[in-house]
């Protein structure tokens, strides 16, 4: 077992990261639009929609567009090239000085992965005078040893969420992608525990039929309820339909204004246990209301 | 750096620049053949762009044409960047 962390003070990423919009970082359009499409995060791609004899101009453009392009609020981060490629050091020494909201490592199979380039992206940031630490990496599994090794990934430095690949993973472990995602089940509660314990985001897989935005609904919801916090999308459209189901009803909302109301004025009061609607509200179901009221604020 | 062989780079696709390198004799210096839609207004910033990075990138004699299509600043410098680089075999 690896070195868990059982530091209840690590302070969690509140990051709201409902939609990741996968951009691919050759397409110079597309780039320069990404922000008003309302996603909450974005991530330039540098690794598998972009053809091997590309690979440079899109290290150039996606440098030169976090060093130029204004996204506002919105997090901008870039899936670098795996570490076994001959891209990830070229990768790596271009982007960062870009300063990215973080990076995104794809194919990530251990702990000693997430060292490695945390200790690359240290040498470069100590190299050009930039505050260290600030860059988060954001492992993606995608492969059987991934998923084994995942509560320890999950512990790594920098770490804000993990993602799951969906398409590679199911390849890699021989299994048939099913379109409700049984397949996945395992994985992603596997994912979701190991976030959770280190108070950091699992993000949810793509859904690869762009037209198909009731299933891509039903799979969004499906995925909030097991504890995903956020889905990888790859087109625009899908942004509304995946808010929406982040969305909580308006009973949910009541509800969890009731709740954090009452904590609130227990507190000021000094009581202990409270109950609303003849519930006991403690810790854990307070957390839960205010997650419900920051996602619907968001909107 | 040195620019050794043809190159390309970009597209001309929407908001993107295609730019073609090609070795010059020494003493040429920069020689920049641009077409744009919008040339009268941005010619002269997009042929800056062009030389900047050039310059940084301390080549003296290059041939290059470049045909935009609506692209920025940030593109037009990352395209030309990548032209030079694969121009000199990098």
């Amino acid at each position: 077992m690896s070195k868990q962390k059982n530091d209840i003070t690590k302070k969690k990423d509140e990051r709201l990261r409902r939609t990741r919009l996968y951009i691919p970082g050759n397409n110079p359009a597309m780039m320069q639009n990404a922000m008003i499409y309302g996603a909450d995060s974005l991530i330039f791609d540098l690794e598998d929609s972009i053809a091997i004899n590309e690979k440079d101009a899109a290290r150039f453009l996606v440098r030169n567009a976090l060093q130029t392009l204004d996204f506002g609020e919105v997090e901008v981060t870039v899936r670098i090239n795996p570490i076994e490629t001959k891209y990830f050091s070229k990768d790596i020494a271009e982007i960062i000085p870009a300063k990215p909201d973080g990076i995104l490592l794809p194919k990530t199979e251990s702990l000693d992965d997430i060292l490695l380039v945390d200790k690359e992206i240290t040498r470069i940031e100590k190299e050009h005078k930039l505050k260290v630490g600030k860059i988060r990496i954001m492992p993606i599994i995608e492969s059987a040893i991934g998923v084994l090794n995942v509560e320890e990934i999950a512990t790594g430095p920098r770490v804000a969420a993990i993602g799951l690949g969906g398409e590679d993973l199911t390849a890699d472990i021989g299994a048939v992608r099913t379109r409700n995602g049984k397949e996945l089940e395992y994985i992603s509660s596997r994912i979701i525990l190991a976030c959770a314990a280190n108070k950091i985001q699992a993000i949810d897989t793509v859904f690869a039929d762009i037209n198909d935005l009731e299933g891509l609904y039903n799979v969004t919801v499906e995925a909030i309820e097991m504890g995903f916090q956020g889905k990888s999308i790859i087109h625009p459209s899908q942004i509304e339909t995946v808010h929406k189901a982040f969305m909580p009803s308006k009973e949910e909302i009541t509800k969890a204004e009731k709740i954090v109301k009452a904590y609130k004025e227990s507190i000021k009061k000094g009581r202990g246990a409270i109950t609303v609607d003849g519930k006991m509200i403690d810790v854990p179901v307070v957390i839960r209301a205010e997650q419900i009221l920051k996602r619907a604020k968001a909107e | 750096m040195k620019i050794s062989k043809n190159a390309q780079a970009g597209s001309l696709e929407s908001c993107d620049i295609l730019i073609t390198v090609e070795p010059a004799k020494p003493g040429t210096g920069i020689e920049i053949k641009l077409t744009s839609p919008s040339i009268k207004q941005f010619g002269e910033m997009i042929r800056e762009e062009i030389k900047e990075v050039v310059q940084r990138l301390e080549v003296t004699d290059v041939k290059i044409t470049a045909i935009d299509k609506g692209s920025l600043g940030y593109c037009i410098k990352a395209r030309t960047e990548t032209a030079l680089r694969r121009a000199s075999g990098e």
